[in-house]
């Protein structure tokens, strides 16, 4: 469980987390998402106390990170930047954290074998690839057995396997009931295994909401059907759940609520001549993308424009 | 039955959740192995014994080579058995300030230090751990290093003006002496290192300390010169491991009280920033 209020960083003029207020429940996965630059590694460095906030709170199982008696059985974490001694082996950099809590070497051997580093756990870290260092990032986080597991950008630098394996090791810590706490600046990656998900934009909450409901509000899958007698279609189409749009007089509709197997069906069924059928999905990402257009920090810019705005004044 | 909440507490085998906890010791503990699992302290610390002994031996050798030669300088002339063979101390000062700083800016330069806040969060345990044990393998190393050095030194320059045994007064004391002050200067790399969070910067800010600032004040009129050079860190130390102390220079006692305060202004520095800001 973990508790942001008002949650805000400045560093000197900029703010990099905004007021934020979000509940982070057990027994889900959440991913928190936004794009570069939104604020996410801040608040996760935030709620591990790395960084104090500016003002407002956040707590991890009810009080602040630092007054755990046991940190590292509260709350695992990953961050994005590297976050070991690259002349130190896996081994012994799990085992010097392992120590600070009483945490036995038993422990340490699991850790590294539910992450596959058993092959490679005396060498040193320095000599690891991206997907190696992430594996170790990720034994790190699970070394204390925590009940809220925070990872930044988990699958950054991992093989398609190893993707895959995130998924399934998350998907599994929240149906042991823990927290888990995801965050990633692709909406595709997360759709995968959050059920629930929290959004932010320039350090601000642009939502706090689940899968599906973020779908459905961004139009859910839409049926464009064009019809020889649009209006007769639209009485043989209308039901609950169902929304149609279209212009008067016009041949075209929208149809949302029902597939285009079923629009299909019962144009035929009642003789109506359909000249077009075509589904039109909104994905999850055009959602995410609708959501965050206007908190992208560096979008990327026309050329032209470029050059007027650069060119002498 | 039970909540999560008291499962920390429980003991482990009542609910399956093992009652982990953060103890001054363990991060001590945890302090210890990061230090000898890493090959640099192992580099550092051989290099620091080996200057304290070789430097000792050859000057020592160098001064009974010399001796009754004609053309030796008068400082040199002057030396014992003691000053001679603790002749490394200027070097190895560097190598353990160095393991000092290692041991904390490292962390800040490889991004470890972010894996030491998670894990203790409360976050001064980490640097009282750190400087406690740098500083106990620096006393053991050099303290040994000393012995070592001046067993073999006052042998070679037995029978010479500079002869002197374990049983002359002060002899013990100034071996001794070399070992803390060593000691203190590996725990004043690790409070610079904590506080510039810099390799290069707190080896520099070191290096300033114990060899350039010193140098530069005596460019400086004699009066202000004689009144601020004997309090400054390297001369303070040296007092410590003079046998008789040169005029001008502090009492051995009052020479390990300044440098004791040295160390506990860089020690606090280091505390105020490792509290105050973000890692």
């Amino acid at each position: 469980m973990i508790d942001a209020r008002r949650l805000t960083k400045r560093y000197g003029e900029k703010t990099a987390v905004d007021g934020l207020d979000f509940v982070v429940k057990p027994g889900t996965v959440t991913g928190f998402l936004g794009p570069n630059g939104a604020g996410k590694s801040t608040t996760m460095r935030m709620i591990v106390g790395l960084d104090a906030p500016t003002s407002g709170t956040v707590t991890v199982n009810g009080c602040r990170y630092e007054q755990h008696r046991a940190p590292l059985q509260e709350v695992g974490t990953l961050l994005e930047a590297r976050s070991v001694h690259p002349g130190r082996s896996a081994y012994q950099h799990l085992r010097a954290l392992a120590l600070t809590h009483g945490i036995p070497r038993r422990r340490v051997d699991e850790v590294i074998g539910v992450t596959g580093l058993g092959s490679v756990a005396g060498k040193r870290a320095g000599a690891f690839s991206l997907g190696m260092g992430q594996r170790l990032g990720i034994a790190a986080a699970l070394l204390g057995d925590p009940r809220t597991v925070m990872l930044d950008e988990p699958v950054n630098g991992l093989d398609p396997e190893g993707v895959l394996w995130i998924r399934n090791l998350l998907t599994s810590l929240a149906a042991e009931g823990r927290t888990v706490f995801v965050s990633s600046h692709l909406m595709s990656e997360v759709a995968l295994v959050a059920d629930h998900l929290i959004i932010v934009g320039r350090g601000r909450l642009l939502a706090d909401t689940t899968v599906r409901e973020l779908v459905r509000e961004a139009g859910g899958t839409t049926v464009r059907v064009a019809a020889q007698d649009p209006a007769r279609l639209r009485d043989v189409l209308a039901g609950p759940g169902v929304e149609i749009t279209g212009q008067a007089g016009a041949e075209e509709l929208q149809v949302t609520g029902l597939s285009a197997r079923d629009i299909g069906l019962r144009a035929a069924e009642h003789g109506i001549a359909l000249f077009e059928l075509h589904t039109r999905q909104v994905s999850l990402e055009e959602a995410f993308m609708e959501l965050t257009r206007d908190a992208v920090e560096y979008h990327g810019t026309p050329a032209e424009v470029v050059a007027a705005a650069g060119g002498p004044a | 039955m039970s909540t999560l909440t008291e499962a920390t507490e429980a003991p482990p085998t009542a609910n399956g959740r093992p009652a982990y906890r953060v103890t001054a010791r363990r991060v001590v503990a945890s302090e210890w192995a990061k230090l000898f699992s890493l090959r640099s302290s192992w580099i550092v610390l051989g290099l620091s014994l080996l200057f304290v002994v070789a430097f000792g031996l050859i000057a020592a050798f160098r001064y009974r080579s010399e001796i009754g030669s004609g053309q030796m300088n008068q400082d040199f002339a002057r030396q014992n058995a003691v000053g001679l063979s603790l002749f490394g101390a200027n070097f190895a000062q560097l190598a353990l300030g160095v393991l000092g700083v290692l041991v904390t800016a490292g962390e800040y330069s490889t991004g470890m230090i972010r894996s030491t806040l998670a894990a203790v969060p409360r976050r001064l345990p980490v640097l009282w751990s750190k400087a406690a044990v740098t500083g106990l393998v620096a006393l053991v190393v050099a303290t040994a290093g000393a012995f070592v050095a001046f067993l073999t030194g006052s042998r070679i320059v037995a029978g010479t003006p500079a002869a002197m045994g374990f049983s002359h007064a002060g002899v013990v004391r100034s071996l001794l002496g070399a070992g803390l002050y060593l000691c203190l200067v590996a725990v004043i790399g690790t409070a610079l290192g904590a506080l510039l969070r810099s390799v290069a910067g707190a080896v520099s800010a070191l290096v300033a300390a114990l060899m350039l600032i010193p140098g530069l004040i005596t460019l400086l009129p004699s009066t202000w010169r004689d009144g601020i050079s004997p309090y400054l860190p390297g001369n303070a130390g040296a007092s410590m491991f003079a046998v008789t102390p040169d005029p001008g220079t502090l009492p051995p006692g009052a020479g390990l009280l300044v440098l004791l305060a040295w160390t506990a202004l860089a020690l606090t520095g280091a505390a105020y920033r490792l509290r105050r800001t973000d890692a």
